[in-house]
């Protein structure tokens, strides 16, 4: 590969360039070192980046041309000549610079600073990214299928000979129950623990106590996603479902749900537990004074005052659940159903979107790229909900800062 | 008098009245349910654990044939040359028959005999793998040929789980795969010290196996692909999430561009991880045409996922730092920058490492969007070594267990969860790591 012998070859020009530069500069001082603008450092410095940073840069527009199919991918020999021209020209500039009186240490730093610069932008890039894939690939589903059907069908049965059926509704119906779930599970455990944690617990209980919440978060969603599929759903329907003739299946509504509301527990008490500790200790302080117990002072004093704060984190926890995707595929099921019954096989947008892009895609039938447009479904649902939360946390954290 | 003891009927400093009786029980109650709440997220951590480790510790035995084998000349090198391009026309049919031809000798040798045991039983006794791991091994080391080595022999997956617990009697009479004659078998050779159980090497080396050989599967590609992606991670989001931070939090200007910066990286923190799945799958293999189920498109996804994390706790890292440093920096006539390099980032980098390393921990137990970029794929090969390897298919850990929990065969789930044992051991030692970082190095100003 060309390309990479020239990223090897200007490298050890920047090296090299780092050197000249350097005697160049104490060349240039004559007899006195303080006769230089900068330290000597800094112009082999300047010279080496003069020469690396137009290499670099050429192998970027190179790889970019090539993955654009602009060039072809053999021409490489050329690319690589540009490469190596580019960083001898940077290497001759670079020396040219160098005298006395070269502010070399503010060269450097600008160049370093817009390196930092570009750095930060990848964010910006990384959604622009997301966003452009998403609506890109979602604008070609809609020329193959109407959206009206896609946002309002209540069928899903894609098929792969046409015809399919793709409707969203049911996906959502699936998701938000299990989501529901999740946080019916998670928000008052959650909440409780956090609660007896900054409230209750001795030290040495907190110390025990709270490492091993913690750890909960730690463990991979495959995990708990293997624990639905191989312990809670076959226990969950030999107790309960088959007993009571509310379904037969092990991966169900209620497995998904609950597995998910263990894996939001140690989420939503370690930003319940900030929020709480956030509340001044003189409000505290005030409600135990006057005579109240301290669950008394936590319900009427500290609850109220952290609730806007905790309401944020419940948000933050919905959008976790509705974007979770392990448990659901291995918990939750493949029939797009829309019952009421939890003990029934559903299954997400997340799910379907793994189904339907995993194996031999065809990028040019509604079958595969309904995922694109199911994946915008689920980042705007996620990004309005993490975006709200976002808000009431911050305004809450200016009330009492 | 009458008055005072009036008082005291009413309100004693002995007796609770009803009232603060009813306070007392609701904070009782109040407290039990923190309790109770705490007790719950425990258990279900014990029972996740639990359940985890019971069923996965079955894949680190394994039950081997141990018994000497004749490699005979006229079936396994007809020519008799020893040339081993000429064997390599010997097919696995050969190697089996002398798998089985060594196991009728084994049997024979046995005081006990089994009545019933059809020729399938004997024959299936033995995995369909292990011609093919002695083939290998002859072809490596021709002269092997004509002489009789002691081999270990896998044998089939049902015989395993039924030493293991997972097939008994009873469900061989419904299995079309195995026989109870077969298991009886393999209790009298069992008993010969024929058949042994022990630990399981192949699993951590072997490369995953076909549906119809749970015995053979190993997670070796999987922790190379991994590994592999891991250091793709290391090397892009490090540098770029420290950059990143260092201009945010030092640098960067009040004003509309970095609020949007900021905005941006809290919501792409939390953004569903199979979003960056399918922008992986959109940008880095439709459009940049990078080769699917490649480490290096893995590691590009996870890069993007993890850099928020790694921004987010090096900004707090950067953040603990005390102004003052920064100030007698600069009061001694060091630049902006020069303060920055020289005195900040040294004394945040504990905390930017610990950070580093969670977020490591995060990706390396990340699923989802490996499944759209492709990673799924059976691979049998083993990937050559960075950076060529970087673009050869391989699987990951996280992946291969999800692979695995779509088989069919039972046996696959110990195998699952026997890789679910090796994720958490990796993640388990970064997190020591990353505690022992913390601990060793933090400081508090």
């Amino acid at each position: 590969m060309p390309l990479s012998w020239a990223l090897i070859a200007s490298l050890l020009l920047a090296v090299a360039g780092y050197l000249i530069g350097r005697n160049r500069a104490l060349g240039a001082a004559g007899p006195d070192v303080r006769m230089l603008h900068s330290r000597p450092t800094y112009h082999g410095v300047s010279v080496a980046l003069t020469t690396f940073g137009p290499a670099a840069v050429i192998v970027v527009l190179a790889l970019l041309l090539r993955m654009t199919g602009q060039i072809d991918p053999t021409t490489g020999g050329v690319a690589g000549l540009a490469v190596l021209g580019g960083a001898i020209l940077g290497l001759g500039w670079g020396i040219s610079r160098i005298g006395a009186d070269f502010q070399a240490r503010s060269a450097v730093e600008r160049m370093v600073m817009s390196v930092l610069i570009i750095c930060s932008l990848i964010a910006i890039a990384t959604t622009v990214g997301i966003v452009l894939s998403l609506i890109f690939e979602t604008g070609s589903f809609f020329q193959k299928y109407s959206w009206h059907e896609f946002f309002f069908g209540l069928e899903w049965t894609p098929r792969f000979d046409g015809n399919s059926r793709l409707g969203m509704l049911p996906l959502l119906w699936g998701t938000l129950y299990i989501s529901f779930i999740a946080l019916v599970v998670a928000v008052p455990i959650g909440l409780f623990a956090a609660i007896y944690l900054s409230e209750y617990a001795s030290p040495r209980i907190r110390s025990f106590a709270k490492p091993m919440v913690e750890l909960l978060a730690g463990i991979p969603t495959i995990v708990y996603g293997l624990f639905a599929l191989i312990t809670v759903g076959p226990m969950l329907r030999d107790w309960i479902a088959q007993p009571l003739g509310l379904g037969n299946s092990a991966s169900s509504v209620l497995t998904a749900g609950l597995v998910m509301g263990i894996m939001l527990i140690p989420f939503v008490s370690s930003l319940s537990d900030d929020i709480i500790n956030a509340v001044p200790q003189s409000l505290r302080d005030a409600a135990l004074g006057l005579g109240s117990t301290p669950s008394e002072t936590v319900r009427q004093v500290v609850l109220p005052a952290a609730l806007p704060g905790i309401v944020g984190a419940v948000l933050l926890a919905a959008s976790r659940a509705i974007g979770e995707t392990m448990i659901v595929v291995l918990g939750a099921g493949a029939a797009a159903t829309m019952s009421l019954n939890p003990l029934e096989a559903m299954t997400t947008i997340t799910v379907k979107i793994v189904s339907q892009l995993t194996g031999d895609n065809d990028f040019s039938s509604p079958e595969t790229l309904v995922a694109f447009a199911l994946g915008l479904t689920l980042f705007v649902i996620t990004l309005c909900l993490n975006i709200v939360a976002l808000i009431i946390v911050r305004k809450y954290r200016e009330q009492y800062e | 008098m009458t008055d005072m003891s009036n008082h005291a009927s009413r309100i004693s400093l002995f007796e609770v009245d009803p009232r603060t009786r009813r306070r007392n029980a609701a904070e009782k109650r109040f407290r039990a349910y923190g309790a109770t709440a705490i007790c719950i997220a425990v258990i279900a951590l014990v029972l996740l654990v639990g359940t985890i480790l019971r069923d996965g510790s079955g894949a680190f035995r394994q039950t081997y044939l141990s018994m000497p084998v004749a490699l005979s000349a006229e079936k396994l090198d007809p020519k008799g040359n020893r040339d081993p391009a000429e064997m390599s026309k010997v097919l696995t049919l050969a190697y089996g028959r002398v798998l089985d031809d060594a196991l009728d000798a084994a049997v024979a040798q046995m005081d006990t005999q089994i009545e019933g045991l059809s020729e399938k039983d004997m024959t299936g006794l033995v995995s369909k793998e292990a011609s093919a791991q002695l083939r290998d091994r002859v072809l490596a080391d021709p002269e092997l040929v004509g002489q009789t080595v002691d081999v270990n022999v896998l044998v089939n997956g049902r015989i395993d789980g039924y030493f293991k617990g997972r097939v008994s009697k009873e469900s061989a009479e419904r299995d079309s795969n195995t026989s109870p004659q077969q298991l009886m078998l393999a209790d009298a050779l069992a008993e010969d010290g024929v058949l042994v159980t022990r630990f399981n090497r192949e699993f951590i080396t072997n490369p995953d196996a076909s549906d119809q050989r749970p015995e053979a599967a190993g997670v070796g590609i999987a922790i190379l692909g991994s590994l592999y992606m891991m250091l793709v991670v290391l090397f892009l989001s490090v540098p770029i999430g420290v950059a990143a931070s260092i201009y945010l939090e030092e640098f960067a200007p009040k004003n509309r561009l970095t609020d949007i910066i900021e905005v941006n990286i809290s919501n792409l923190a939390a953004v569903p991880s199979i979003v960056f799945g399918i922008l992986g799958l959109a940008v880095f293999i439709n459009f940049a045409g990078l080769p699917q189920s490649a480490p290096i498109v893995g590691g590009l996804v996870l890069t993007l996922m993890t850099l928020p994390t790694i921004i987010i706790s090096t900004r707090a890292a950067l953040k603990a730092v005390p102004p003052s440093i920064r100030d007698a920096a600069l009061g001694v006539g060091a630049s902006k920058m020069q303060s920055v390099f020289h005195h900040v980032l040294p004394l945040a980098m504990p905390g930017i490492m610990t950070g580093t390393i969670l977020g490591l921990a995060q990706a390396l137990g990340e699923t989802a969007p490996l499944l759209l970029i492709g990673m799924v794929a059976f691979v049998r090969e083993f990937p050559a070594a960075p950076p060529e390897g970087l673009f050869d298919p391989a699987s990951a850990l996280p992946v291969q267990v999800y692979n695995w929990t779509q088989r069919s065969d039972p046996a696959f789930v110990e195998r699952a969860s026997g890789a679910i044992i090796i994720l958490l051991i990796f993640l388990l030692c970064m997190n020591l790591l990353a505690i022992f970082l913390r601990r060793k190095f933090e400081r508090r100003w």
